[in-house]
């Protein structure tokens, strides 16, 4: 009998879990299904994860031609190619993690439908697939930004890496929100792919931020338009590459600092609400998918 | 196989007062919600799976649910092993259960049969340390070792079955829920998959058994609860259970 040795667990409900903190302790399964999930993306196809270069690079082709050439922004903005690169990956990071995770819970309903596991696996999961995906970007943007004479300082790589952190928590926080509410509603994901498709210009990505202070004024709506966190990461993506090449019109938003921590803030209350709203929807999750 | 009871032996699953409603929602958008709410149609229908079902499993007890479709035995099974959870009334269970149900759920057909091997487990509640060392085991109880690196996408329906089962059987649990897995693979391969399952139960651990093979079951298990239109209409031997079940 191996039933009536020493230690008895004690008696619990199945299926009520910590929450974010059971998949820290599921990690080997997180990390297997983030390795499933990234075998298996392209599988089939010839290009294969070059794919998901293809997509940012053309975009930035045509932002570069159009914007930087045509409309001459890079007549004004000093690098502006890496200008445009550091911030590009920003929200190609973000709205990948973040429609990922409206999906991850659909997508996974097989499992969900039929063994416990702690559901919060899938849009983190979602994340980190999307963080592998952008490593290889920051990789490559820095490596620009070394050619055009970056230079090291701790303040531009704290800057990189808060940018990076804040869009990972933000996504996971909108993803787990998200997922939730599209298991009953299939209108969430084509909703997230609009706000996909306007996140680009809501963040200064394409043109500097002082164009629209110059419109609105430096009052409630630029405050507004300042601690959206994507604002804040691409920011601070600009204040690590960017900025250390003295660019001409080299700025970045002014109060970055605090921008950045109430960016960081949101990005940790979005998680935690994201959650909040997960476990209450989670319940359903079984039978309605 | 019958079992002599020991003294006080201690609850592994307990069941209490369990009510579970299905919500059937007709519609799956904003827009159909809002046009069926302006309609005054009704946005859902319910459906009453269990109703005030109570009874308690010991450790080491190997129990049959019993039932015909339809009367809530794998809802049963889904609230023991937290996949849904009870709208009223409680379940608690002791100790690590896993589910033999609907094995390869979480099989992935483009991933090798050996990196699904690994996937599974860890759904399953196994660290990497656990699943190296029962690895070779879990192959070759499937008997599909010449196999274990191709994809899983090529494997014939046995083969699939045979290695899902493999992994679900060599998890370490305190608790087995097995859902109609017998019905399928060949001959020999059920002996082996039952033969095992017995020793497991010899081992200690709690059965919880859901199958339409009644002979099979009221063999497998002591213990059967008959579940009719979600609550309980006999709870006891199981030779017995499926007597009454079989009379209607």
């Amino acid at each position: 009998m191996t039933t009536e040795t020493t230690s008895v667990p004690a008696l619990r409900a199945p299926g009520a879990g910590l929450g974010l903190l059971d998949v820290f302790r599921r990690r080997h399964l997180l990390a297997l299904l983030v390795r499933k999930e990234v075998q298996i993306r392209y599988r089939g196809s010839i290009l294969g994860w070059l794919w998901s270069y293809v997509k940012p690079l053309t975009q930035f082709a045509v932002f570069f031609v159009a914007l930087g050439i045509v409309l001459r922004q890079g007549e004004t903005i000093g690098y502006y190619a890496l200008y445009l690169l550091s911030g590009m990956m920003i929200v190609t990071f973000f709205t990948e993690a973040f429609q990922n995770g409206t999906r991850s819970i659909i997508d996974n309903s097989a499992l969900i439908k039929k063994i416990f596991i702690p559901r919060e696996l899938f849009p983190v999961a979602s994340t980190l697939v999307a963080v592998v995906n952008t490593l290889p970007q920051v990789v490559v943007v820095f490596v620009i930004a070394l050619i055009s004479g970056w230079q090291f300082s701790l303040g531009a790589v704290a800057a990189i890496l808060l940018s990076l952190l804040i869009i990972t928590v933000f996504a996971t926080g909108l993803g787990m929100l998200f997922g939730a509410v599209n298991v009953a509603f299939r209108d969430a994901q084509s909703f997230v792919e609009i706000i996909g498709m306007c996140a680009v210009w809501a963040s200064p990505v394409l043109y500097q931020w002082h164009l629209v202070a110059d419109r609105v004024g430096e009052g409630a709506l630029f405050t507004l338009y300042s601690i959206n966190p994507i604002t804040a990461a691409v920011e601070l993506s600009h204040a690590g590459f960017w900025m250390p090449l003295h660019p001409k019109n080299g700025l970045v938003l002014p109060n970055l600092v605090p921008a950045s921590l109430a960016g960081l803030a949101i990005a940790f209350a979005t998680l935690l609400l994201g959650q909040f709203v997960f476990r209450r929807l989670e319940g359903r999750f079984a039978q309605d998918l | 196989m019958l079992k002599t009871s020991e003294p006080a032996r201690t609850d592994a699953v307990v069941v209490d007062g369990l009510r579970k409603t299905f919500t059937l929602r007709h519609t799956h958008s904003f827009k159909e919600t809002f046009l069926a709410a302006l309609r005054r149609k009704p946005l859902t229908t319910q459906f009453q799976a269990l109703e005030g079902v109570s009874f308690s499993i010991k450790q080491g007890e190997s129990v049959a649910l019993l039932g015909y479709n339809g009367s809530g035995k794998s809802t049963m099974l889904k609230l023991i092993s937290g996949v849904l959870s009870p709208d009223e009334g409680k379940v608690l269970t002791r100790g690590r259960v896993a589910g033999l149900i609907e094995v390869g759920a979480g099989f992935h057909p483009d991933l090798s049969g050996r990196e699904n091997v690994y996937l599974n487990a860890a759904i399953l509640g196994m660290s990497k340390k656990e699943t190296d060392a029962l690895f070779d085991d879990i192959v070759a109880f499937s008997e599909i070792e010449a196999f274990i690196d191709t994809e899983v996408k090529h494997y014939s329906s046995g083969m699939f079955l045979r290695l899902a089962f493999s992994v679900a059987i060599h998890t370490e649990v305190d608790i087995l829920l097995i859902d109609e897995i017998l019905a399928v693979g060949d001959e020999p391969f059920q002996q082996k998959c039952l033969a095992r399952i017995r020793g497991l139960h010899d081992a200690g651990k709690t059965l919880v058994v859901v199958s339409h093979d009644l002979d099979m079951v009221s063999n497998l298990c002591q213990r059967g609860v008959l579940l009719r239109g979600g609550s309980i209409a006999f709870d006891g031997d199981s030779k017995e259970a499926v007597a009454m079940m079989r009379a209607g």
